[in-house]
């Protein structure tokens, strides 16, 4: 094959666009015959799809409000993995954050502007702090993050369980592991008829502009770039690795926080079991962030994609009665067709010399 | 025409956007040492690869005992009396030397040690390649595992030998042995093509030449008669010169003084033992041996990259011991690491970005925001002094051929008109006219008086460029020479390990 095809290694953007369009014909193709699969008529469901997300306001907010979680976390991580610091823990820092922001909410005696901002403060803080651990296993001891960061989403899990389940268990919620409402001030305001709680939505658009400006213009994401592109070169430079990656684990895990917080704060209200808190939005949240290829500003773009397949799950769920889980087959294919697509991005036609 | 063992008839191969080879033709014959010459990316790499099975022609034939064979893998060009002995040996370290032979000729299912060493024990006396074959490799010397690979090479029947860049890692008296083994080859009747950079070598040892530019050979020719000019002429297409005039300085004051350095290696071990020595303004002190004997260690010191266990570092009469190595490079000392891929730019960054490497984190070109404009004009200027071939300030790094991304290195280095220069090895793989574009640099800095630390595997460069030289071996500074005065012979003998 390789003697019709040469490496492409500025493929014209029209062609990235091209081949990425490509691709996700081909992934709605394939899950539709998940769908069929499930004896439900494919044409029925993208029209059930189409119409429940595109086909009115409603619809389309569902797209945003699942997109919101994923932007957050996404920009921060496509800052780590510029810098190769491969955080898949985004997860038990979204759940973290959402703990840290629920102790606010439930015992603090603030209340009002002040109370929501510290409870985003708080949010960020426990999704730093939980991100952090590994960053400094890695940098001190030498341990991959990869793994630290995967394992550390379980130790959020049950600790969240453990804390809905024991001390911070509800006086009302009978036999329900959860927690108490929030009081009213800790509930984010709604853009109304729908459940996009804008002021996260806002932070999540913000700080993606803001990383993106520090990404490539700014001396912490200069020394971000060359500790991820030859972390020899910066040593030679005299760059800190250290500094970098503790501050990429900082961002990284802080921004899956306020993630929590939103989801927390502006849905569910109280905190809940971990699987109905995160529908594993900081897993996802991997691969916007690759869709974006490292770039926060892109990330916008990419969460709402994802968005989208979370938006049509609940769509086939709630009109077809098809089982939740198909969501991850769906955006798993979506993944799978994605980057299967990459080497045709990357090669081109040989030119006959 | 029986003498001949090998022909390639026109033999074309094409990459992305270069044809690689061009129309190559040449012949080797029974008997015979012949030189590939050409500059980097002139294609002799790709014509070897060919020639081992590792790449087919796109066009072309490659003729054995009078008929076309088709090259399809290494183990079909072993089969047909093809070998190759690899710049970098590709031995097993934990194993011995015998065992390393075994790999690659046993056929049964038990590995048959004791025929196999008395086949050791034959080869390694008829052609003088003393390697003893019970040591594990990880044991042998540079020139030691070059001989084993010869070894194996014969011992499966080679008649025709491929040596790239043979004399690269090896102390003159090795080369002379070297040698040695390759004229006794020659005798028998085998044939020898042989990769290489050192002009000097290829006259001495070589029968014919092929030279090949941009993928076409230039000349393929009996050595008789030719001189290094004509040979550098055929390569770079134009007069290259030899001669790097220097003039006489004047004593400067001392800028860097090393005085009982100790330090350890990666591995724990002590790779410098009480290292002492000055560098003065206006002069280019060589530091010459064979890789491995603490060069490395010792440049890492003297850029901050490594914390020695004992002794004083001085620059400009005060200590520099605990600097980082960017406060190093603000108080005037530049450095051009000897990984230059590896540890000298960042390859997915662009030209641009990597000229900035040493300015991005204060005016004009950063600070806590950077300053495209100025990190831009930046580059502009940089790559049109130092002749940076770039489609673009914003190419990634990597898509540069090794020549231009030692100019980036250089070009970046030398930007904060340094009192003092690490060259690390600062022209190893670049061609004659890359190498001679570093040394020009060099030698201005030099006349500024800028100090220079040049350390070099390569005594000649070594010798051509430097006013006093230091021998480095086992981690020790073996003795200090004024070039002019100094005894090539005695250079070499210290090299290898013999004491004054």
């Amino acid at each position: 094959m390789m003697r019709f095809l040469e490496p492409d290694l500025n493929p014209p953007r029209y062609k990235v666009a091209l081949v990425s369009s490509v691709a996700l014909i081909l992934a709605a193709l394939a899950s539709s015959l998940v769908i069929w699969g499930f004896g439900v008529n494919p044409l029925e469901a993208i029209g059930a799809i189409l119409k429940g997300t595109f086909g009115d306001w409603a619809g389309f907010a569902e797209i945003i409000r699942r997109a919101i979680p994923l932007l957050l976390i996404g920009a921060g991580l496509s800052l780590a993995f510029r810098a190769k610091f491969f955080n898949i823990g985004a997860e038990g820092q979204l759940l973290m954050g959402a703990a840290c922001a629920g102790g606010v909410a439930l015992f603090s005696p603030l209340s009002g502007a002040v109370g929501i901002i510290a409870m985003f403060a708080a949010g960020f803080v426990g999704g730093a702090l939980w991100c952090w651990i590994p960053a400094f296993l890695r940098q001190r001891l030498n341990v991959s993050e990869i793994l630290s960061t995967l394992m550390l989403n379980y130790v959020a899990t049950f600790l969240l369980l453990w804390l809905i389940g024991g001390p911070w268990k509800g006086k009302t919620v009978f036999g329900y592991n959860r927690s108490d409402p929030f009081p009213d001030w800790a509930i984010l305001p709604l853009i109304p008829g729908t459940y996009i709680h804008w002021i996260t939505l806002l932070l999540g658009l913000i700080l993606s502009v803001i990383l993106q400006i520090v990404l490539l213009r700014s001396r912490f994401g200069y020394e971000l770039q060359v500790v991820g592109g030859n972390p020899r070169a910066a040593q030679y430079a005299g760059i800190s690795s250290s500094k970098v990656i503790f501050g990429v684990a900082l961002i990284s895990g802080g921004l899956a926080g306020l993630a929590g917080v939103g989801e927390v704060a502006g849905i569910h209200n109280r905190l809940l079991d971990p699987s109905q808190i995160s529908l594993g939005y900081g897993f996802t949240a991997i691969i916007v962030a690759w869709l974006a290829r490292g770039n926060p500003l892109t990330v916008i773009l990419s969460s709402l994609l994802m968005g989208f397949v979370f938006a049509s799950g609940d769509v086939l769920k709630l009109n077809l009665g098809m089982p939740t889980k198909v969501v991850d087959v769906i955006s798993g294919l979506t993944l799978f067709f994605l980057i299967g697509s990459e080497p045709f991005m990357l090669l081109k036609r040989r030119k006959k010399v | 025409m029986e003498n001949v063992l090998l022909e390639l008839k026109n033999i074309t191969k094409r990459f992305p956007g270069v044809v690689a080879n061009d129309q190559v033709s040449l012949s080797l014959y029974k008997g015979e040492i012949h030189a590939l010459l050409g500059e980097n990316g002139a294609g002799k790499t790709t014509l070897i690869s060919m020639l081992y099975g590792l790449l087919r022609p796109d066009e072309g034939e490659i003729w054995m005992h009078g008929k076309s064979v088709a090259m399809r893998s290494p183990n079909q060009a072993i089969a047909l009396g093809i070998g190759l002995v690899p710049q970098h040996p590709l031995l097993v370290a934990k194993h011995t030397a015998l065992e390393n032979l075994a790999l690659g000729l046993t056929t049964g299912a038990l590995l048959e040690l004791n025929s196999l060493r008395k086949r050791f024990l034959e080869i390694s006396q008829r052609y003088g390649l003393a390697v003893s074959p019970d040591v594990p490799v990880w044991q042998l010397s540079a020139g030691e595992k070059q001989r084993l690979e010869l070894l194996r090479a014969l011992a499966r029947g080679s008649q025709i030998l491929i040596l790239d860049e043979p004399t690269a890692a090896l102390a003159p008296l090795e080369v002379e042995q070297l040698f040695k083994v390759l004229a006794q080859l020659r005798l028998e009747g085998l044939a020898v093509v042989m990769i290489s950079h050192k002009l000097e070598e290829v006259l001495s040892i070589c029968d014919r030449v092929t030279v090949l530019r941009k993928g076409k050979v230039v000349a393929s020719q009996a050595i008789g008669g030719l001189s290094k000019a004509d040979l550098s002429r055929m390569m770079v297409g134009r007069e290259v010169t030899f001669e790097r005039s220097k003039t006489v300085q004047k004593a400067g004051q001392i800028l860097l003084e090393v005085k009982n350095i100790c330090a350890n290696s990666d591995q724990g071990l002590e790779a410098l033992k009480n290292i002492s020595f000055d560098v003065n303004s206006g002069e280019i002190l060589g530091i010459a041996g064979v890789s491995g004997n603490g060069q490395l260690e010792l440049a890492e010191v003297l850029a901050g990259l490594r914390t020695g266990s004992s002794g004083e570092l001085h620059f400009l009469g005060s200590s520099i011991a605990s600097d980082l190595p960017d406060q190093r490079f603000k108080k005037g000392i530049a450095h051009i690491p000897e990984d230059r891929i590896g540890q000298g730019i960042v390859p997915e960054l662009s030209v641009m970005d990597n000229l900035a490497l040493r300015g991005y984190a204060q005016a004009p070109l950063g600070g806590t925001f950077l300053n495209p404009q100025a990190m831009l004009s930046f580059a502009l200027e940089r790559i049109s002094s130092f002749d940076i071939a770039t489609p673009s300030p914003h190419t990634r790094a990597r898509t540069l051929s090794g020549g231009n991304i030692q100019k980036i290195i250089l070009a970046r280095e030398l930007s904060g008109d340094p009192k003092l220069i690490l060259a690390i090895h600062p022209t190893h793989g670049l061609d004659v006219g890359a190498t001679e574009g570093v040394h020009r640099t060099l030698l201005e800095a030099r006349e500024k008086g800028v100090g220079v630390l040049l350390i070099s595997e390569d005594l000649d460069e070594i010798l051509l460029l430097s006013d006093r030289v230091a021998v480095m071996h086992s981690g020790k500074i073996k003795g200090i020479f004024e070039t002019q005065t100094a005894d090539r012979n005695q250079i070499g003998a210290l090299m290898a390990g013999s004491s004054l």
